[in-house]
């Protein structure tokens, strides 16, 4: 088992972080259209998404089976099946991966609801460390409104309604969403994640986060690349 | 009552609170007869008067079924096995295992954290890292563990039971040999290697399984007495004095345990 920080392969991950209506799904989305027209080989991985882990979560948060050290496992499955599928064999392969929510994303989740941090840590020690994480910084209401608007009803354990801390959804998942806006900040520092402004407009955003994705594609490495494929 | 320790980190909002029921673990290799003493020692204590729980691998209600689809599809990468068995582990913890043992029940568990963590060893995974996870298990009353002498004679067992070879008992997945029953001997012998060496990390009680099974079932009746009858059978009864209490106890209808394995003993 390789551990964090200690893989090597010759592809590059980059993956967006930040709460429900940060932006960074748009904004991952647009990076993707520009490394495709730009002829990379681009492979997109989203949270969330083993077809091994897929029935059973669905099935455990339609009956509310879950807790919170079984919700942060069965979390953690789901995404050693991405590493093991999604992840490492096109990094071997010279490819970019691109991933909607990382590890970051249950840490943050996790630990708001009341799991141990070193051992949420632990659990995803297999990660690989991405080239560059950006974490999407929207201030809370704004993140609210957002979602709001985007979703009339809030899932059950989207609103963190399986804690308790209020009996209102609404309360309970700025309750939940201030917490995990708290665990992220913290995360910063220790993962080396790399903030963009969620306020700005969209197209600066995109025009920093390509700038500093373009700093780790060479041209070489875009050429190797296309004569692999 | 006995205070709830953990081998890590506690589990998050769970009250840790003294119990009075016994974690019994039945640890041991495929093919062992893991599941017959379990059945043997149910039946056993059941007749006593003791309210015992079984559970086991993939049983849960969260996961036994996911963990049951991924298996028979072959498809399950290493990784994703250990976590999908600590998931279904955590959720029996929670809502079977610490449950029952709080209402003062026997739970008997067929396997516990020792045989995911000897898999996952032996899959390559970090020691320390599979170690960490399953932190959030109760360290146990008993680890009984069900040892043979050599992989050669669990491959007879398991023939003999008429199941023939799995795919993963065989550890197929590791691609260690061609066939399946060079494979299940080279796998299970990693997997014995594994368990002496986490015998005396977690202190395990080694049961000799390699004599009859009325025999095996004496050696764990034994130790299984010792510890449930640490505790009265029956709970205090106001007013009443210590000699009383305990007299009562005795007398109630409820049969004492009973050591002999007098079925098997017949046959003989």
């Amino acid at each position: 088992m390789i551990s964090y920080g200690h893989h090597r392969y010759p592809g590059r991950l980059f993956v967006v972080e930040g709460t429900d209506g940060s932006g960074k799904s748009t904004q991952l989305s647009l990076l993707h259209q520009w490394l495709k027209a730009e002829g990379y080989p681009v492979f997109f991985s989203e949270w969330n998404s083993s077809p091994l882990v897929k029935d059973t979560t669905r099935r455990a948060k339609k009956r509310r089976l879950f807790t919170p050290t079984t919700f942060s496992l069965l979390h953690a499955t789901d995404f050693a099946d991405r590493t093991e599928r999604d992840i490492v064999p096109p990094l071997k392969a010279g490819a970019i991966v691109l991933a909607d929510r990382y590890i970051y994303t249950a840490f943050a989740r996790d630990v708001a609801r009341g799991c141990d941090r070193a051992w949420v840590r632990e659990a995803y020690k297999f990660a690989v460390k991405p080239t560059v994480s950006f974490y999407f910084r929207a201030p809370l209401d704004v993140a609210i409104d957002r979602i709001a608007s985007a979703r009339p009803q809030l899932k059950f354990y989207e609103a963190g309604m399986d804690m308790g801390w209020a009996d209102d959804e609404e309360e309970s998942f700025k309750i939940f969403q201030g917490k995990i806006l708290e665990e992220y900040d913290h995360m910063v520092s220790e993962f080396g994640l790399t903030v963009i402004d969620g306020n700005q407009p969209i197209r600066a955003q995109q025009r920093l986060m390509r700038e500093i994705v373009g700093r780790h594609l060479k041209e070489k490495f875009k050429e190797k690349v296309v004569l692999a494929k | 009552m006995k205070e709830m320790k953990f081998y890590g980190t506690a589990l998050p909002n769970i009250e840790v609170e003294p119990y009075s029921g016994k974690l019994v673990v039945i640890e041991g290799t495929d093919g062992v007869g893991r599941s017959t003493h379990v059945a043997l020692l149910r039946t056993w204590l059941e007749s006593a008067g003791y309210g015992v729980l079984d559970t086991g691998m993939t049983r849960s209600i969260l996961a036994g079924r996911g963990i049951k689809n991924a298996r028979a599809g072959h498809t399950l990468g290493r990784l994703t096995m250990q976590l999908y068995y600590a998931a279904d582990f955590a959720d029996r913890l929670e809502n079977q295992m610490l449950p029952a043992l709080r209402a003062g029940f026997v739970v008997l568990t067929d396997r516990y954290i020792y045989s995911a963590i000897a898999r996952a060893v032996v899959r390559g995974a970090d020691p320390e890292w599979i170690r960490g996870i399953y932190g959030i298990a109760l360290v146990p009353d008993a680890v009984l563990y069900l040892r043979v002498r050599s992989a050669e004679e669990l491959a007879g067992r398991v023939l003999a039971s008429g199941r023939g070879f799995d795919y993963w008992e065989s550890g197929m997945d590791l691609g260690l040999q061609n066939d399946y029953y060079d494979s299940f001997i080279a796998y299970q012998k990693l997997l014995l290697r594994e368990f002496d060496r986490m015998s005396g990390e977690y202190g395990f009680s080694v049961i000799d399984a390699s004599r009859p099974v009325r025999r095996v079932a004496l050696t764990l009746r034994k130790s299984i007495s010792r510890l449930v009858q640490e505790e009265p059978l029956m709970g205090p009864i106001a007013g009443e004095k210590e000699t009383e209490k305990q007299d009562k106890a005795k007398s109630a209808a409820v049969p004492p345990l009973r050591l002999a394995v007098k079925s098997e003993a017949r046959k003989e």
